[in-house]
Protein backbone atom coordinates (compact mmCIF):
# COMPACT_ATOMS: atom_id res chain seq x y z
CA UNK A 1 0.00 0.00 0.00
CA UNK A 2 1.44 3.30 -1.05
CA UNK A 3 2.16 5.60 1.85
CA UNK A 4 0.01 8.60 1.25
CA UNK A 5 2.84 11.04 1.82
CA UNK A 6 4.55 9.61 -1.22
CA UNK A 7 1.54 10.09 -3.43
CA UNK A 8 1.54 13.88 -3.80
CA UNK A 9 5.22 13.87 -4.68
CA UNK A 10 4.74 11.06 -7.18
CA UNK A 11 1.82 12.81 -8.75
CA UNK A 12 3.27 16.27 -8.84
CA UNK A 13 6.98 15.73 -9.35
CA UNK A 14 7.00 12.76 -11.69
CA UNK A 15 4.13 14.24 -13.65
CA UNK A 16 4.36 18.01 -13.72
CA UNK A 17 1.59 18.41 -16.27
CA UNK A 18 -1.23 20.46 -14.94
CA UNK A 19 -4.26 18.52 -13.83
CA UNK A 20 -6.44 20.37 -16.25
CA UNK A 21 -4.29 19.38 -19.20
CA UNK A 22 -4.53 15.75 -18.16
CA UNK A 23 -8.28 16.04 -17.86
CA UNK A 24 -8.55 17.71 -21.24
CA UNK A 25 -6.46 15.06 -22.93
CA UNK A 26 -8.61 12.40 -21.34
CA UNK A 27 -11.72 14.13 -22.66
CA UNK A 28 -10.18 14.41 -26.11
CA UNK A 29 -9.40 10.69 -26.16
CA UNK A 30 -12.91 9.80 -25.02
CA UNK A 31 -14.43 12.12 -27.60
CA UNK A 32 -12.28 10.58 -30.31
CA UNK A 33 -13.44 7.13 -29.28
CA UNK A 34 -17.03 8.29 -29.35
CA UNK A 35 -16.72 9.83 -32.79
CA UNK A 36 -14.97 6.67 -33.94
CA UNK A 37 -17.84 4.57 -32.69
CA UNK A 38 -20.33 6.80 -34.51
CA UNK A 39 -18.47 6.44 -37.77
CA UNK A 40 -17.78 2.74 -37.51
CA UNK A 41 -21.43 1.97 -36.79
CA UNK A 42 -20.56 -1.08 -34.72
CA UNK A 43 -23.25 -0.03 -32.29
CA UNK A 44 -26.56 1.33 -33.64
CA UNK A 45 -26.30 5.13 -34.10
CA UNK A 46 -29.14 5.94 -31.72
CA UNK A 47 -27.29 4.22 -28.89
CA UNK A 48 -23.97 5.86 -29.65
CA UNK A 49 -25.40 9.35 -29.57
CA UNK A 50 -26.62 8.83 -26.07
CA UNK A 51 -23.30 7.46 -24.78
CA UNK A 52 -21.90 10.81 -23.57
CA UNK A 53 -24.94 11.29 -21.38
CA UNK A 54 -24.44 7.87 -19.83
CA UNK A 55 -20.81 8.73 -19.31
CA UNK A 56 -21.56 11.99 -17.53
CA UNK A 57 -24.23 10.41 -15.37
CA UNK A 58 -21.88 7.56 -14.40
CA UNK A 59 -19.18 10.06 -13.57
CA UNK A 60 -21.60 11.91 -11.34
CA UNK A 61 -22.68 8.72 -9.63
CA UNK A 62 -19.08 7.69 -9.12
CA UNK A 63 -18.30 11.03 -7.57
CA UNK A 64 -21.25 10.80 -5.21
CA UNK A 65 -20.29 7.25 -4.36
CA UNK A 66 -16.77 8.33 -3.45
CA UNK A 67 -18.10 11.12 -1.27
CA UNK A 68 -20.48 8.71 0.41
CA UNK A 69 -17.82 6.08 0.97
CA UNK A 70 -15.43 8.66 2.30
CA UNK A 71 -17.99 10.06 4.70
CA UNK A 72 -18.87 6.61 5.94
CA UNK A 73 -15.27 5.77 6.63
CA UNK A 74 -14.61 9.10 8.30
CA UNK A 75 -13.32 8.06 11.69
CA UNK A 76 -15.79 9.57 14.12
CA UNK A 77 -16.17 7.22 17.01
CA UNK A 78 -18.42 7.89 19.96
CA UNK A 79 -15.56 6.86 22.22
CA UNK A 80 -13.59 9.89 21.15
CA UNK A 81 -16.56 12.11 21.85
CA UNK A 82 -16.72 10.72 25.36
CA UNK A 83 -13.01 11.31 25.92
CA UNK A 84 -13.43 14.84 24.69
CA UNK A 85 -16.28 15.45 27.12
CA UNK A 86 -14.06 14.22 29.93
CA UNK A 87 -11.25 16.50 28.82
CA UNK A 88 -13.61 19.45 28.75
CA UNK A 89 -14.90 18.70 32.25
CA UNK A 90 -11.37 18.35 33.58
CA UNK A 91 -10.29 21.58 31.94
CA UNK A 92 -13.28 23.50 33.26
CA UNK A 93 -12.66 22.27 36.79
CA UNK A 94 -9.03 23.24 36.78
CA UNK A 95 -9.56 26.62 35.17
CA UNK A 96 -12.45 27.55 37.43
CA UNK A 97 -10.25 26.89 40.46
CA UNK A 98 -7.57 29.14 39.04
CA UNK A 99 -9.94 31.98 38.40
CA UNK A 100 -10.37 31.74 34.64
CA UNK A 101 -13.91 32.43 33.52
CA UNK A 102 -15.33 29.29 31.93
CA UNK A 103 -18.98 30.12 32.25
CA UNK A 104 -21.47 28.37 30.01
CA UNK A 105 -21.22 29.26 26.34
CA UNK B 1 19.22 18.11 15.78
CA UNK B 2 19.24 18.31 19.55
CA UNK B 3 15.70 17.63 20.72
CA UNK B 4 16.08 19.76 23.81
CA UNK B 5 16.81 22.87 21.80
CA UNK B 6 13.58 22.80 19.83
CA UNK B 7 10.86 25.33 20.49
CA UNK B 8 7.35 25.01 19.13
CA UNK B 9 5.23 28.06 18.33
CA UNK B 10 1.58 27.10 18.25
CA UNK B 11 -0.51 29.53 16.23
CA UNK B 12 -4.21 29.48 17.04
CA UNK B 13 -6.40 31.85 15.04
CA UNK B 14 -9.57 32.66 16.93
CA UNK B 15 -12.90 34.31 16.35
CA UNK B 16 -15.53 34.04 19.06
CA UNK B 17 -13.90 31.13 20.83
CA UNK B 18 -14.34 32.40 24.33
CA UNK B 19 -14.81 29.01 25.91
CA UNK B 20 -12.82 26.85 23.53
CA UNK B 21 -9.63 28.89 23.77
CA UNK B 22 -9.41 28.24 27.52
CA UNK B 23 -9.99 24.52 27.00
CA UNK B 24 -7.45 24.34 24.21
CA UNK B 25 -4.80 26.14 26.25
CA UNK B 26 -5.36 23.85 29.21
CA UNK B 27 -5.10 20.77 27.03
CA UNK B 28 -1.96 21.97 25.29
CA UNK B 29 -0.24 22.56 28.61
CA UNK B 30 -1.45 19.18 29.80
CA UNK B 31 -0.08 17.26 26.84
CA UNK B 32 3.14 19.18 26.21
CA UNK B 33 4.51 19.19 29.74
CA UNK B 34 8.15 18.71 28.86
CA UNK B 35 8.17 20.66 25.67
CA UNK B 36 9.38 24.20 25.11
CA UNK B 37 6.47 25.94 23.42
CA UNK B 38 4.51 29.14 23.15
CA UNK B 39 0.91 29.66 22.12
CA UNK B 40 0.21 32.57 19.81
CA UNK B 41 -3.44 33.54 19.80
CA UNK B 42 -4.37 35.60 16.78
CA UNK B 43 -7.79 36.93 17.58
CA UNK B 44 -9.71 38.89 14.98
CA UNK B 45 -11.48 41.31 17.29
CA UNK B 46 -13.95 38.78 18.71
CA UNK B 47 -16.99 40.50 20.14
CA UNK B 48 -17.59 37.69 22.66
CA UNK B 49 -14.68 38.62 24.88
CA UNK B 50 -12.23 35.96 23.72
CA UNK B 51 -9.32 38.31 24.34
CA UNK B 52 -10.41 38.85 27.94
CA UNK B 53 -10.23 35.13 28.53
CA UNK B 54 -6.80 34.96 26.92
CA UNK B 55 -5.59 37.66 29.29
CA UNK B 56 -6.83 35.63 32.23
CA UNK B 57 -4.99 32.62 30.84
CA UNK B 58 -1.87 34.71 30.51
CA UNK B 59 -2.05 35.54 34.21
CA UNK B 60 -2.27 31.86 34.95
CA UNK B 61 0.32 30.48 32.56
CA UNK B 62 2.57 33.44 31.90
CA UNK B 63 2.79 35.99 29.15
CA UNK B 64 5.88 34.32 27.76
CA UNK B 65 3.92 31.11 27.14
CA UNK B 66 0.74 32.70 25.79
CA UNK B 67 1.11 35.52 23.34
CA UNK B 68 -1.97 37.50 22.45
CA UNK B 69 -1.51 39.13 19.09
CA UNK B 70 -4.94 40.38 18.06
CA UNK B 71 -6.15 42.15 14.95
CA UNK B 72 -8.89 44.70 14.59
CA UNK B 73 -11.34 42.58 12.62
CA UNK B 74 -11.83 39.37 10.69
CA UNK B 75 -9.03 39.34 8.20
CA UNK B 76 -8.85 35.72 7.15
CA UNK B 77 -6.89 32.64 7.98
CA UNK B 78 -3.92 33.12 5.70
CA UNK B 79 -3.06 36.52 7.06
CA UNK B 80 -3.65 35.19 10.58
CA UNK B 81 -0.88 32.65 10.02
CA UNK B 82 1.40 35.31 8.57
CA UNK B 83 0.66 37.60 11.52
CA UNK B 84 1.31 34.79 13.98
CA UNK B 85 4.54 33.82 12.23
CA UNK B 86 5.90 37.32 12.76
CA UNK B 87 5.74 36.78 16.50
CA UNK B 88 6.87 33.17 16.53
CA UNK B 89 10.16 32.59 18.27
CA UNK B 90 10.24 28.83 17.85
CA UNK B 91 12.01 26.86 15.14
CA UNK B 92 8.84 24.84 14.60
CA UNK B 93 5.33 26.12 14.06
CA UNK B 94 2.08 24.28 14.72
CA UNK B 95 -1.13 25.59 13.24
CA UNK B 96 -4.41 24.43 14.70
CA UNK B 97 -8.01 25.47 15.17
CA UNK B 98 -9.38 26.63 18.49
CA UNK B 99 -12.65 24.76 18.29
CA UNK B 100 -11.45 21.41 19.65
CA UNK B 101 -11.77 19.63 16.32
CA UNK B 102 -7.99 19.52 16.63
CA UNK B 103 -7.21 17.85 19.91
CA UNK B 104 -3.90 18.86 21.54
CA UNK B 105 -3.38 15.28 22.68
CA UNK B 106 -2.07 14.52 19.20
CA UNK B 107 0.64 17.15 19.42
CA UNK B 108 3.19 14.85 21.08
CA UNK B 109 2.79 12.32 18.27
CA UNK B 110 3.25 15.08 15.67
CA UNK B 111 6.43 16.17 17.42
CA UNK B 112 7.67 12.61 17.80
CA UNK B 113 7.05 11.85 14.14
CA UNK B 114 8.98 14.91 13.09
CA UNK B 115 11.94 14.05 15.33
CA UNK B 116 11.97 10.48 14.06
CA UNK B 117 11.79 11.31 10.39
CA UNK B 118 13.20 14.81 10.16
CA UNK B 119 10.15 15.75 8.10
CA UNK B 120 9.48 19.34 7.10
CA UNK B 121 5.74 18.96 7.64
CA UNK B 122 3.66 16.59 9.76
CA UNK B 123 -0.06 16.33 9.25
CA UNK B 124 -2.87 14.03 10.21
CA UNK B 125 -3.60 11.03 8.05
CA UNK B 126 -6.68 11.86 6.04
CA UNK B 127 -6.58 8.95 3.61
CA UNK B 128 -9.68 7.64 5.31
CA UNK B 129 -11.62 10.78 4.56
CA UNK B 130 -13.29 12.09 1.46
CA UNK B 131 -11.12 11.49 -1.56
CA UNK B 132 -12.80 13.47 -4.26
CA UNK B 133 -11.49 11.59 -7.27
CA UNK B 134 -8.02 13.11 -7.18
CA UNK B 135 -5.59 12.11 -4.42
CA UNK B 136 -3.67 14.82 -2.65
CA UNK B 137 -6.65 17.11 -2.34
CA UNK B 138 -8.56 14.99 0.14
CA UNK B 139 -7.78 17.05 3.21
CA UNK B 140 -10.96 18.69 4.38
CA UNK B 141 -9.82 20.92 7.18
CA UNK B 142 -6.13 20.96 6.39
CA UNK B 143 -5.25 23.21 9.24
CA UNK B 144 -3.75 20.93 11.87
CA UNK B 145 -0.10 20.70 11.03
CA UNK B 146 3.41 20.94 12.35
CA UNK B 147 5.86 22.80 10.15
CA UNK B 148 9.50 23.69 10.32
CA UNK B 149 9.26 27.43 10.62
CA UNK B 150 11.27 28.18 7.49
CA UNK B 151 9.11 25.77 5.50
CA UNK B 152 5.86 27.40 6.60
CA UNK B 153 7.24 30.81 5.70
CA UNK B 154 8.25 29.57 2.29
CA UNK B 155 4.92 27.89 1.58
CA UNK B 156 2.81 30.81 2.75
CA UNK B 157 4.78 33.29 0.70
CA UNK B 158 3.89 31.43 -2.49
CA UNK B 159 0.16 31.13 -1.80
CA UNK B 160 -2.22 33.54 -3.45
CA UNK B 161 -5.70 32.43 -2.46
CA UNK B 162 -7.82 33.09 0.61
CA UNK B 163 -10.03 31.29 3.11
CA UNK B 164 -10.48 27.54 2.81
CA UNK B 165 -8.88 27.49 -0.59
CA UNK B 166 -5.78 28.98 0.98
CA UNK B 167 -5.45 26.02 3.30
CA UNK B 168 -5.67 23.61 0.41
CA UNK B 169 -3.26 25.67 -1.62
CA UNK B 170 -0.77 25.48 1.22
CA UNK B 171 -0.50 21.74 1.15
CA UNK B 172 -0.46 21.59 -2.64
CA UNK B 173 2.39 24.09 -2.80
CA UNK B 174 4.23 22.24 -0.05
CA UNK B 175 4.14 18.94 -1.89
CA UNK B 176 4.93 20.68 -5.18
CA UNK B 177 8.11 22.06 -3.68
CA UNK B 178 9.06 18.55 -2.70
CA UNK B 179 8.99 18.99 1.07
CA UNK B 180 9.17 15.87 3.17
CA UNK B 181 5.66 15.38 4.55
CA UNK B 182 4.78 12.76 7.15
CA UNK B 183 1.44 11.66 8.53
CA UNK B 184 0.05 10.65 11.88
CA UNK B 185 -3.35 8.96 12.27
CA UNK B 186 -5.82 10.85 14.44
CA UNK B 187 -9.51 10.59 15.13
CA UNK B 188 -11.97 13.38 14.58
CA UNK B 189 -14.90 13.88 16.86
CA UNK B 190 -18.32 14.67 15.46
CA UNK B 191 -17.72 18.29 16.34
CA UNK B 192 -15.97 18.83 13.04
CA UNK B 193 -19.38 18.97 11.46
CA UNK B 194 -20.88 20.64 14.49
CA UNK B 195 -21.29 24.36 14.55
CA UNK B 196 -19.82 26.70 12.02
CA UNK B 197 -17.08 25.06 10.07
CA UNK B 198 -18.68 22.95 7.35
CA UNK B 199 -21.90 24.45 6.12
CA UNK B 200 -23.14 24.32 2.56
CA UNK B 201 -21.29 27.45 1.60
CA UNK B 202 -18.03 25.97 2.80
CA UNK B 203 -18.56 22.93 0.59
CA UNK B 204 -19.14 25.23 -2.36
CA UNK B 205 -15.99 27.15 -1.50
CA UNK B 206 -14.11 23.89 -1.25
CA UNK B 207 -15.29 22.78 -4.67
CA UNK B 208 -14.45 26.15 -6.17
CA UNK B 209 -11.05 25.85 -4.58
CA UNK B 210 -10.50 22.40 -6.06
CA UNK B 211 -11.21 23.74 -9.52
CA UNK B 212 -9.00 26.77 -8.97
CA UNK B 213 -6.13 24.59 -7.79
CA UNK B 214 -6.52 22.16 -10.67
CA UNK B 215 -6.21 25.00 -13.11
CA UNK B 216 -3.34 26.83 -11.47
CA UNK B 217 -1.06 24.11 -10.13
Amino acid sequence: MLVKSELPELVFIANPMKHVLKLLSLLVVISALWIGLLQASIIPQSHTWVLPIYFIVSLGCYGLLMVGVGLMRFPTCPQEALLLQQDIAEAKDFLKQKGVDVGSD
Amino acid sequence: MDAEKNKYSIIVPTYNERLNIALIVYLIFKHLRDVDFEIIVVDDGSPDGTQEIVKQLQKLYGEDRILLRPRAKKLGLGTAYIHGLKHASGNFVVIMDADLSHHPKYLPSFIKKQLETGASIVEHDMSQAVTLLWPGLSDLTGSFRLYKKSVLEDVISSCVSKGYVFQMEMIVRASRKGYHIEEVPITFVDRVFGSSKLGGSEIVEYLKGLIYLMVTT
